[in-house]
Formats: structure tokens, C-alpha cells, sequence
């Protein structure tokens, strides 16, 4: 008998562990004699240093060292860090010193680097080193960077352009000049930082005699940083290892590679003892890469009966201090255009700009957020402007599902069409519109409107290219006993890879759950791999499993062939074991099998076959599923306080073929809630200086279990014909479309104030203000 | 600037108090600075690694342990606060024949966990909230872990959880 067991909602395999305290995060690795380090950290946003002194910290018990640029230098070439993502429209390719060298260009960038017998002595002596800065302008404000008298966030760069990527199809002038309709809108959009409930860390430890180094770091991308940790080192890469072990969330911020994972490295092996370095809280605001600003300037041309022609507008996008990651942001801010919709033009172009704040990278979601959060806006604008219902303005402009696969005429970083592969946009809007009671919500705001209340509600729709390749890879081996090892690279954050991957590999093989052994997230274990990043882990990994599992099954059953000298066809892997179909007695076990592919001493492996009754795929994805889905929000505006309350939210998602629905409904309910506090909490302030003012969480509100309303979920599955699974991704699609709901619906809310939210997240003073006029 | 501690103390060494507790029913004494909180004399000097640390100011309640029937935060306690007392963590919560604890039972069957991170601070938030809490609203079990932070669940799961292992609780008569 064979079990399904994918698209079966089975328990996680992961969870046990966890639950009764016995994962092993970064911070909970000890080593013989490890020291731990902290970091001195700039407090301006823009300096030269003058000068450090260091006396003090370094005569304190229990310290052994205090390092700056100066005293690195002598023994190390210490040089600014690699570009992780190379793109040719970057025109200022600005990286960091992982220690600085002169200039510092954000409030948290590293200054100096202390090693102590233990964090708190470690703490002591940064406390009594001195660093005398001066002080510089600094920009801050992204709108303002590329003004002509704008301070430079690089002292010696020309201006504070980073570069500028367009997106650009149809016949935008000729879209315009015909169109009934010209809407105009212009906002800022604000996503906050990664916020982790674990923040990064790493421990790193050199061994002398083999020279190797081995890393354990709160990372999404193992396999990233032993590359460029082996580029930055001039070290073979195969003498590194790089470990995620329980990763606490990684949301976007945790796939780069940091100054720290240079540092500690290298002091382990300027030391020759294992080093840990765990960041606090306070480090993780300014230390890890957040997302930050985007000001829109777009219009649409439409025609009296609300058909879209055509997209265009200017996107000013805050890039920080430095580009750690390249151009991923803009590329995904500008990818998503036009939304689901089938818009004949858009010409939509992106500078992006240096200011003097931590570098940013993506965070769940990446850019798209913001491209869909525009593009509703302007559906909205269009509902509101020419009366028509926002649901049928949506209906009216969808790609149709007959017209799938459809081209939308804009093209990928590599040349070839963006091309959406299935889906179905009209049954998604209007299962989420059932799920919303949206057929009743008029009668409703009229009553709530007799009761003094303001309710709204909002959609929103969109469209996310998932599983990025170009590929991950998943190693299936039977052991001798029967249980079946399946490894794979990328590493997981709590998305329940080791469940899905072993649904697959159980179902294809014919065992139980518990006979699978699963580890992913260690170089030293499994070659190669990508990175869990971009909703890509289920489109690339899932294939890959598919695939291995099934050359070991056919390897499996030619072998049984010859022992139960049975026909191929005539055999069924069922409980562990080949036998002849529907036979139990004339059976061999796959551990049976496997003893006899890897035999002892004096022993024959079986003439035609390979030792070892196991199987490497590399089979990922065949281009971008995508992804898509309605949301509908609903809420409650108190016109005196300015607070919006969520009262209901209802989610239409099509992520293909379903492997386990708990997991999808985990992932689509943690990204609405990510999206939802970027629209009502999530604030990372500067002041104009440049000083960070929300770096605690009294400051920097989180969504909290209070203030998250029911989330409802339906599901559409449109599977891919891009992978064998028809699996599309899903670990961002909650989060991209659910800022543009909520906002909408709090305009809804306010209609009689003729309100138009310019800004997210939504505050409650600036939404009195726009209430009174 | 004036070096804190002084070179002078320094060379004192710091000041250190004995203290003797009880962690999940085990007897331990250990030496401590005054300075040093629970949550790193847990983690760090007695090795129970499944408390955790999110934000060290007190907000996320990451860190949150049982001290004499409360749910407190170990990062905003010292260590030598909880000589004389009784203190459970995660690692204590199971039942004494290593079965899985209502709660946690729950939190496995709702997928209350992802990242597993936030899980031991809400679990035992959640174990002393229940105590005196047997028929929580859904409302109620919100309030209860408003001082727990999630960034992966958006909390359904875990309210959802909670609600279950109340009733099971209380047909379990605990």
C-alpha cells in the first residue's frame, strides 16, 4: 500500500524538537574555548574618523584584543566586501569595509571590533573606547538625494544616483493621447526591516592542521556565504563550511552576506579559537539590512469604462548606505507591473539613491509589495473616480484564464518574456469576495454609518513570480536499514521544508514519514545550492526530490527484478519494499536492497548497477510560476483617535498544486500579517541627521496578537505546467498584496471625508488630519 | 573618559553571590555577578538553551519562564533575584513521562510554530495564563500573549492552539 501523502495534511516533522526546547540556534553552539566579540559601531550617520583610542578597553581583564581598520590592515588585506548580485545598470557600486576605513556612512556601521572572554566583558571595554568623529552632512531623505545641493552620502562619489532601470512595453505616448481618463497619484511607501524574532549570529572556529574553517550562522543562504566568504578570503571554497542550524526567521534580510560573517572568521583564525558573535537587538535595527522608501509618481490612461491603456511613472527607491545585494530590490520593484491585469503599455522607471541609513535588501515580499500596492492604488482611483465598483474594475482589466499563458510584454533581467503560466484572477476575486461577505458589506456600512461607525473594505489583487532558479538540488539514499536519507541545500527558517520535501520523497518511495532522515542547511553535507529566498524552496527543491526519488525507485525495482526474477512492470513499491504487484509474500525491502548495493569486503556489487541505492537531482524549475490570489480587507476607523481596527480579512490564493495545506495556510497568514504591519505599525524613523529613533520595540511597533483580525483563506489551485509538482510558490504571496487592502479599505471607511492616504504605515495623527481636511 | 568598572575594581574582580534554586525540579546552586540576568544564567551558565532571547528590553517575550507560578521575563530579571525560587522552562513543561504537554500537543496539531523561536515564551506564557484562566475567550487568549512576539505564525494558529489545550486542560482536570 502506498500512502498519499502529498497534498495531505500532515503534521510537522520539525515541530517536536522545537517544542520542548531542544533546538539548536545559533547562540546556543558552544565551543571549547571560544571568545565572543562585540563591535563598536559608528554613532553618526555620516563621519570621517579622526582618530580611536583604544588603551583603555584593551587593558581590561579579560579582553584579548581591540582591532580597527589600522590594526587589521598590517596583517590582512582588509578590503571593501564583493557584490553579491553584479548588474551592469549599477552605476555606483559602493560596498562596505566589513571594518571602516575612514568614512562611515550609516549610524551602526563598524568601527572597531573587540574580543573578550565573554559578551558582557566584551561590552565593558566598548564602553571606554573613545572615537572622535568628523562630523558630515548627511542625506537622508530619499525624496531629496538627487537635488542638486544634496548632501553626498559618499564623500568622494559624484552624486548619490546608485542607478536607474526602467520597464517599458506598448505604446505608452499613443495609450495616453487616446485614453478618456488621466489619474494621477503620488505616494510613499515605508517597509520595515526583517525583525527576526531571532536576531543574526554566527560562530566560527579554524582548524590549524586542515585549515579549514567551519561557520554556523542565522543565515537563509548558506551556500551564498561560503562563496563569497571564500572569494573575500582567497580560500578554496570547499574549505569552508557554512551551517544554518535552527535559523529563527529569516524574512528576507538574513539571504546576504554580512560584515560579520568576514569578521569572526578571521578573527578565529587571527586567534586560533572559536568566536561567537550574537546580535542584540539594538545591533539588529541598525546592522541588518531593512527595506525602507519608495516614493511613487504614477498615472494611468483609462477609458470611460475603466480599461486600463497604459502605466507610467517615476519610482525614487532609498537604497542606504551601500549596495550589499545589488539591484534585486529595484528589478523586483519594477517585475510585478502591470499586476494581474492586461495593461497594453506601462512605462515605469526606477532611480534608486544613496542615503546615509543601513543598506537595504529585501524583506518578505522584496519590491513587489510595492509594485502592487501602486498598481491597486490606482484601480482604486479609477473605482472612485469614474464610480464604478472596485471589483468590477478589476473584473474588466484581469488576464482572462483563456488567455493564459499570457505574455504581459514586459521582459526579465535575461532577456526573455514575463510570461504568467496559469491562473485563474476572476474566480480568486470572486471567492474572496464570498469569503468577505462582500455582496452585503454596502448594507452593513450604512448601518454601522447609523451607529456612528465607519467600516470599510478593501481589495486587492496581484500577481508574484515565485520559485527564482536556476536550481537546488536533493540527494535520496536508502540506508541499510531501511530508512531513507534525503538531503538538499537550501536551509529552512521554520517554512516546514523537512515536512514537504519528505510528503514527496515518502509518497514516491512507498514509506512511512518517520522513516525519512532530512538535512538541508549545511555545505558540508550537500554541494550546492541557491538560497531560501524569493518563494523558490517548493518550485526548486520540490522537483528535484521528485526526481531523485523516483531514479532510486527505478533503480530499486530494476534490481528487484533480477532478485524476485520478476518483469519491471510487474512490480510495485509498497511499505518499504519492492514486490510483485499486489503480492505482499514475493517481496524485497529497500534496506534489503541497499545492503546489496553497497556489500562488504569480498562481496560483489551487482554487475550493471552503481553502488549505492541512491539518487542526486538537480531538477528545478522551468521558468517564474506565478503565483496569485485576492484579498479583501476589512476595517474599523475611529474618526477621533485615528485608530483603524481590522475586523475581518478573507484571502483567495492560487498557489498551484498543494503539497501541505497547513503549511500554505501557515505561510499565507504569517505574510498577511507581515503586510499588514507594514500598513497600520512598522515605522523605522531618522531623524534628519540621520539618527535612528525607532530602535527599540516600544518604538517600532510589530503586529501583536490584539490588533491582527481572523484571517480567512480559500483556495484556488491552478497547477504550474512549469515543474512536474505543479507547485507555485508561496512563502511571500500573504504579504504583497495586503498593505494595498487594508489601505483601501480605510479609505473606504472615509469616503465621505473624500480621504486619500498618501503614506504607509498608516498613522493616526496624520489620518486625523487628512479627516479634518 | 573614566573607565566603568575602574581598573581598580577591575582588578577586585567583579562581586559575586552564591545562589541556590529550583529549576524543573532539580536543585541547583551556582556563583553568579549580581549583573548577570536570568535568561543568560539559564542559557549560558546552566546550558537550558530553549529559553530564548529576542529583544533583551522586555517587549518580545521571548525569554519568558515560570518563577513560582508566574510568567515572568528573564531579561529583565537578574539571576540572583530567583535564589530560593522555583523556575521552569520549556524543558520542564512536559509531563513527567516525557509526553508532549497539552499545549504543546496543540501547538503541534494547529501549526502553532514555525520558526520555533517565540514558541518556549508562549508556551509557557500560555501554561500560567491557562492555570488561572480554565475558559479563556479567543479575545482572552490574544491579551494573554499581546506581550509575545511572532513574526511567522500571525498568531491564528497559535490562539487557535490555545483554545484547544484549554479544554483539553480542563477535561484533563489540571
Amino acid at each position: 500500500m502506498s500512502v498519499r501523502y502529498i497534498g495531505a495534511e500532515v503534521q510537522r516533522m520539525e515541530d517536536l524538537r522545537l517544542l520542548i526546547g531542544s533546538g539548536r540556534y545559533v547562540d546556543d553552539i558552544t565551543r571549547d574555548r571560544m571568545l565572543h566579540v562585540a563591535f563598536v559601531r559608528s554613532e553618526h550617520a555620516h563621519a570621517n574618523i579622526k582618530n580611536i583610542d583604544t588603551e583603555n578597553a584593551k587593558m581590561l581583564d579579560g579582553v584579548h584584543g581591540v582591532l580597527t581598520y589600522q590594526d587589521i590592515t598590517s596583517s590582512f588585506d582588509l578590503k571593501r566586501m564583493g557584490q553579491l548580485f553584479p548588474a551592469p545598470v549599477i552605476e555606483q557600486n559602493i560596498t562596505q569595509y566589513p571594518v571602516a576605513n575612514e568614512e562611515v556612512c550609516y549610524v551602526g556601521e563598524i568601527v572597531a571590533v573587540v574580543v573578550a572572554e565573554n559578551r558582557a566583558i566584551a561590552e565593558d571595554a566598548i564602553e571606554i573606547i573613545n572615537v572622535e568623529y568628523d562630523v558630515m552632512p548627511a542625506i537622508i531623505d530619499c525624496r531629496l538625494a538627487l537635488e542638486p545641493n544634496a548632501p553626498k552620502a559618499h564623500k568622494n562619489s559624484k552624486d548619490n544616483l546608485v542607478g536607474i532601470i526602467r520597464t517599458s512595453f506598448g505604446e505608452i505616448d499613443k495609450a495616453f493621447k487616446t485614453a478618456d481618463h488621466i489619474f494621477r497619484r503620488s505616494f510613499l511607501q515605508h517597509r520595515g526591516g526583517c525583525h527576526a524574532m531571532e536576531c543574526r549570529g554566527v560562530v566560527a572556529e579554524h582548524d590549524r592542521s586542515e585549515n579549514t574553517l567551519t561557520l554556523w550562522s542565522s543565515t537563509q543562504c548558506p551556500y551564498l556565504v561560503r562563496r563569497s566568504l571564500a572569494d573575500y578570503l582567497g580560500e578554496n571554497e570547499e574549505s569552508i563550511r557554512v551551517i544554518a542550524p535552527d535559523v529563527g526567521g529569516g524574512f528576507g534580510p538574513k539571504a546576504g552576506f554580512y560584515p560579520e560573517e568576514i569578521m569572526v572568521p578571521f578573527l578565529a583564525r587571527f586567534y586560533g579559537r572559536p568566536i561567537k558573535w550574537i546580535e542584540d537587538r539594538h545591533e539588529h535595527f541598525v546592522a541588518t539590512t531593512t527595506q525602507r522608501d519608495q516614493h511613487w509618481d504614477v498615472e494611468v490612461a483609462c477609458n470611460a469604462d475603466g480599461l486600463i491603456k497604459g502605466i507610467r511613472g517615476e519610482v525614487t527607491h532609498e537604497n542606504g548606505a551601500y549596495v550589499p545585494y545589488g539591484f534585486l530590490l529595484p528589478f523586483t520593484s519594477l517585475t510585478p507591473l502591470p499586476g494581474p491585469y492586461a495593461v497594453p503599455a506601462v512605462d515605469v522607471s526606477l532611480k534608486a539613491v544613496f542615503t546615509n541609513t543601513t543598506p537595504n535588501s529585501p524583506v518578505r515580499g522584496a519590491g513587489r509589495p510595492y509594485a502592487i500596492y501602486a498598481v491597486e492604488r490606482l484601480i482604486e482611483t479609477i473605482s472612485k473616480n469614474l464610480k464604478i465598483d472596485a471589483a468590477e474594475v478589476r473584473r474588466r482589466n484581469f488576464v482572462k484564464e483563456e488567455q493564459m499563458p499570457y505574455a504581459t510584454g514586459a521582459l526579465l533581467r535575461d532577456g526573455s518574456p514575463v510570461k504568467y503560466d496559469s491562473g485563474n484572477y476572476h474566480s480568486c476575486l470572486d471567492k474572496a469576495l464570498v469569503l468577505a461577505d462582500h455582496a452585503s458589506f454596502k448594507d452593513r456600512q450604512s448601518s454601522a454609518r447609523d451607529d456612528g461607525r465607519h467600516i470599510g473594505m478593501g481589495i486587492s489583487s496581484y500577481v508574484e513570480d515565485t520559485g527564482l532558479g536556476p536550481y537546488e538540488g536533493t540527494t535520496v539514499r536508502v540506508q541499510p536499514n531501511g530508512k531513507v536519507l534525503v538531503r538538499s541545500g537550501s536551509a529552512s527558517q521554520g517554512q516546514g521544508h523537512h515536512t514537504f520535501i519528505a510528503q514527496i520523497v515518502a509518497e514516491t518511495l512507498a514509506v512511512s514519514l518517520e522513516d525519512i532522515v532530512f538535512e538541508s542547511g549545511d555545505t558540508g553535507k550537500f554541494p550546492h545550492g541557491v538560497g531560501t529566498i524569493g518563494s523558490r524552496i517548493a518550485v526548486n527543491v520540490g522537483p528535484s526530490a521528485y526526481e531523485a526519488a523516483n531514479a532510486v525507485k527505478d533503480k530499486a525495482i530494476k534490481l528487484a527484478s533480477e532478485t524476485l526474477e520478476a518483469a519491471e512492470q510487474d512490480l510495485e513499491l509498497s511499505s518499504g519494499k519492492v514486490q510483485v504487484k499486489g503480492v505482499e509474500d514475493l517481496s524485497v525491502s529497500l534496506g534489503d536492497l541497499a545492503r546489496t548495493l553497497s556489500p562488504k569486503a569480498g562481496g560483489k556489487v551487482p554487475s550493471g548497477f552503481v553502488p549505492s541505492l541512491e539518487a542526486t537531482s538537480y531538477t528545478g524549475s522551468n521558468g517564474s510560476p506565478f503565483a496569485s490570489g485576492t484579498n479583501v480587507a476589512e476595517v474599523e476607523v475611529d474618526i477621533l483617535t485615528g485608530n483603524v481596527k481590522l475586523i475581518n480579512y478573507s484571502v483567495a490564493h492560487d498557489c498551484g498544486t498543494i503539497i501541505n495545506p497547513k503549511i500554505v495556510d501557515g505561510q499565507i497568514i504569517g505574510g498577511v500579517v507581515h503586510g499588514i504591519g507594514n500598513a497600520l505599525f512598522e515605522r523605522m524613523i531618522y531623524s534628519e541627521g540621520g539618527q535612528p529613533l525607532t530602535n527599540t520595540y516600544a518604538d517600532y511597533l510589530l503586529p501583536l496578537a490584539t490588533e491582527m483580525p481572523n484571517i480567512a483563506i480559500v483556495h484556488e489551485e491552478s497547477p504550474s505546467p512549469l515543474n512536474v509538482l505543479g507547485v507555485k510558490g508561496v512563502g511571500e504571496g500573504g504579504t504583497i498584496p495586503a498593505t494595498a487592502a487594508v489601505v483601501a479599505a480605510v479609505e473606504n471607511a472615509l469616503e465621505e471625508f473624500n480621504v486619500e492616504i498618501d503614506y504607509y504605515p498608516i498613522n493616526p495623527q496624520h489620518l486625523t488630519e487628512l479627516i479634518d481636511g | 573618559m573614566e573607565p566603568w568598572p575602574s581598573l581598580k575594581e577591575r582588578e577586585k574582580g567583579m562581586a559575586s553571590r552564591k545562589i541556590s534554586l529550583k529549576l524543573n525540579g532539580c536543585e541547583v546552586s551556582a556563583t553568579v555577578e549580581p549583573r548577570l540576568h536570568l535568561a543568560d544564567f539559564l542559557r549560558h551558565t546552566l546550558g537550558a538553551t530553549g529559553t530564548h532571547l529576542g529583544c533583551e528590553h522586555g517587549v518580545c517575550g521571548a525569554c519568558t519562564v515560570n518563577v513560582d507560578g508566574d510568567a515572568i521575563r528573564s531579561c529583565l530579571m537578574f539571576a540572583i533575584q530567583v535564589d530560593g525560587k522555583n523556575v521552569t522552562t520549556i524543558e520542564g513543561i512536559a509531563n513527567p513521562d516525557k509526553t508532549l504537554h497539552p499545549i504543546q500537543e496543540a501547538f503541534r496539531k494547529h501549526h502553532g510554530l514555525q520558526c520555533g523561536f517565540c514558541t518556549p515564551g508562549m508556551i509557557i506564557t500560555l501554561e500560567a495564563f491557562l492555570k488561572n484562566h480554565p475558559n479563556p475567550t479567543e479575545f482572552e487568549i490574544r491579551k494573554a500573549i499581546s506581550g509575545n512576539i511572532c513574526r511567522c505564525t500571525g498568531y491564528q494558529p497559535i490562539v487557535a492552539a490555545a483554545m484547544e489545550a484549554a479544554t483539553n486542560l480542563k477535561n484533563q482536570g489540571q
